[in-house]
């Protein structure tokens, strides 16, 4: 199904964002104004762009560690995710929560989370509300190829096939967890997929540094899911630009890696090659998007650097609703 | 008023709740029991029959049975709450929360605080805990010391079945996660309880007895154990103030301080090992706010620093006892 000219420029723009963000963050946190550990999405946007364009606010996602970029394809306002990541009283979390744990639940964005693995078991639970409510809505749990190790992702997958629920384990397969090779820690000769699979549900694979496989996949996964065949999964293909977290000196790359992904790999530069060669789109239109998106990034760092900071007392409150 | 165990006024309060609000779920292992068994669904009606009748009156999609999975299920709460609904998780066994703790400690609790108090996780779990039915090490825990000490959630423990009652229906309405410790010793206990909706706020403790001579501070199944030894102790004119916290957060500070400053003699009675326990934080709040009101030591009486014993004399050398909290109150009173 070929995509409208008006999809096609917010599925780039989304990318684009998610990129900018990134690349901004990695160089502003060199300057030392951000505290705290972050860990970069850049190289992996076609997945979060891929799956959240086909999703709406009764849709849920729950997301990892390396999360900013499945926020912001989730509709998290960047400003307030830039004012989040600086600690800011005026953060998407007024600053208590910080990059590994921006959420917006009215969107139906359900965090970030710290602890890898902890997301699949939460997203099962989103499942049985999104059955409960009879809306065609899916819960999506974003993983890494690290949380496809972690026994909390066994546990539900397991119940959501038992439970027949609507959601989606979706496995970003970056071929690294944290600082050690997906060959090596996925007892599957690295194929995560197949563990989805013999745990009863349908699994698809798709290539995802390219927003247009990751879309046309995603389209059939969740056409599966809305119409209550229970549970799916889905393996996409990606690449971590960045290390670990921003600081990690990578020294598990191998010679002239990052240079090569980043040449080869890159589906900001393969959707572009795409679309003006098809003649779709315009280069003059993906140009202006990269102005404005640029803009819209250069705003985002300045408005969170002279934003207010917390006041101390507001380490009191937002535990309880009452107490 | 009608008679009923304590199992009973949970499994009503769970009706009446699941009939009240449509949002409010019921998920955990053999809740519904004999699934996918010749017997078929509610075989069982729930391992300490406190979930008996609930899948036949609210359905599959209400009253869930799902799979020896204490992470997927707690993670499920904890997802289904963020998501609009008040699911009522059971762990079969308080000892359990140790499969799960990540789903409590670091994910529910934290949410609304983490996500910049924008949402609630108004989710309950239900846990059996407690010895006295020689269940072993794994199976007799109290560990609500150990879930206090966690900020965002809320911690209660019932000692009557009338109390059951109205703090698990307090604790199904609340808008934050809420640890329900049900005494599983006391499962089967009977006492007067109304029929109908009613609710028991949280953080207000319970005046069981009065009396000017010592304060006993306690919780749970050690509350009935308390009463037996404050009653002996009236006997002789000695005057004990037992209070039962009915949660330990919040915690009803106010209630513990205005009894020391009348008694002047505090036994703190916990279920929990010594160690950063209940005993050891009551007697600390004591300290730093009564202390001038103190005319004795603070008594902790608490199982010893081991796992739970299995063999009956074992396990009764574990927990407190009557002997022991008459003990407790002579040495506060003989001090000065």
């Amino acid at each position: 199904m070929q995509l409208s000219r008006e999809r096609m420029l917010q599925a780039y723009r989304q990318m684009k964002v998610i990129r900018e963000f990134e690349e901004r963050l990695h160089a502003e946190i060199q300057t030392g104004e951000i505290a705290g550990f972050t860990h970069l999405y850049s190289g992996q946007e076609a997945v979060a762009v891929g799956v959240c364009e086909h999703l709406t606010d009764d849709d849920y996602i729950i997301s990892t560690h390396r999360g900013h970029g499945h926020c912001i394809a989730k509709g998290c306002d960047v400003k307030g995710m830039m004012q989040e990541i600086y600690g800011r009283a005026g953060g998407l979390c007024k600053g208590k929560g910080g990059s590994m744990h921006i959420a917006d639940v009215e969107k139906g964005m359900l965090g970030a989370n710290g602890i890898v693995g902890a997301g699949a078991p939460i997203a099962v639970g989103a499942g049985i509300s999104a059955k409960l409510d009879g809306k065609g809505g899916v819960s999506i749990a974003f993983s890494g190829d690290g949380a496809c190790n972690q026994g909390t992702t066994f546990e539900a997958m397991n119940m959501a096939v038992v439970l027949k629920l609507p959601v989606i384990f979706l496995f970003e397969n970056n071929h690294y967890s944290e600082h050690t090779g997906v060959d090596y820690a996925v007892g599957t000769a690295g194929d995560i997929a197949s563990r989805a699979e013999a745990f009863g549900m349908k699994a698809w694979r798709g290539n995802g540094c390219d927003f247009f496989d990751t879309f046309d996949v995603m389209r059939d996964v969740i056409d599966h899911c809305r119409a209550g065949n229970g549970p799916a999964a889905v393996e996409l293909d990606t690449e971590r630009f960045f290390g670990h977290f921003e600081g990690d000196p990578q020294r598990y790359r191998g010679p002239g890696e990052l240079d090569r992904l980043r040449a080869e790999r890159d589906c900001l530069t393969s959707f572009r090659t795409k679309v003006t060669e098809a003649k779709l789109l315009d280069p003059a239109d993906l140009d202006a998007l990269d102005s404005d998106v640029l803009a819209l990034i250069d705003a985002a760092v300045a408005e969170a650097r002279a934003a207010p900071r917390p006041a101390p007392e507001d380490v009191l409150t937002d535990v309880y609703v009452n107490y | 008023m009608a008679m009923m165990q304590l199992r009973e006024a949970i499994n009503l309060t769970l009706h009446q709740e699941m009939e009240r609000d449509p949002n409010v779920i019921c998920l955990g292992e053999d809740l519904v029991g004999g699934m996918g068994t010749a017997g078929g669904p509610e075989a069982i009606g729930g391992i300490w029959k406190t979930t008996a009748g609930l899948y036949a009156k609210f359905g599959a999609d209400r009253v869930i049975d799902t799979p020896i999975s204490e992470s997927a299920i707690i993670g499920a709460a904890a997802g289904a709450a963020l998501a609009g609904k008040r699911p009522v998780a059971e762990l079969m066994f308080a000892d359990f929360i140790g499969v799960c703790l990540d789903q409590i400690w670091n994910q529910m609790a934290k949410f609304r605080y983490m996500f910049g108090g924008k949402t609630t996780c108004p989710a309950v779990i239900r846990v059996a805990y407690g010895a006295g039915r020689n269940a072993g090490p794994q199976h007799s825990q109290a560990a609500y010391a150990m879930m206090t000490a966690i900020p965002g959630l809320k911690v209660v423990i019932p000692s009557t079945p009338a109390e059951a009652k109205g703090l698990l229906a307090s604790a199904i309405r609340d808008d934050d996660p809420v640890l329900f410790f049900e005494p599983k010793a006391l499962y089967a206990t009977k006492g007067e309880v109304p029929e109908e909706e009613y609710l028991i706020p949280f953080g207000h403790a319970r005046s069981v007895r009065e009396g000017e001579h010592a304060t006993i501070v306690t919780c749970g199944q050690l509350v009935g154990t308390a009463e037996k030894a404050a009653d002996a102790l009236a006997k002789e004119g000695i005057g004990c103030d037992v209070l039962d916290l009915r949660t330990t957060s919040p915690l009803d500070e106010e209630a513990i301080l205005d009894s020391v400053e009348l008694t002047g003699r505090l036994i703190v009675v916990d279920e929990n090992p010594p160690r950063c326990g209940l005993a050891a934080d009551i007697a600390g709040l004591v300290s730093s706010k009564a202390f001038a009101a103190l005319r004795a030591p603070i008594q902790m009486v608490t199982p010893p620093h081991t796992p739970v014993p299995f063999a009956p004399e074992l396990e009764q050398a574990y927990l407190p006892s009557v002997a022991r909290i008459d003990a407790a109150v002579r040495a506060a009173l003989s001090y000065r």
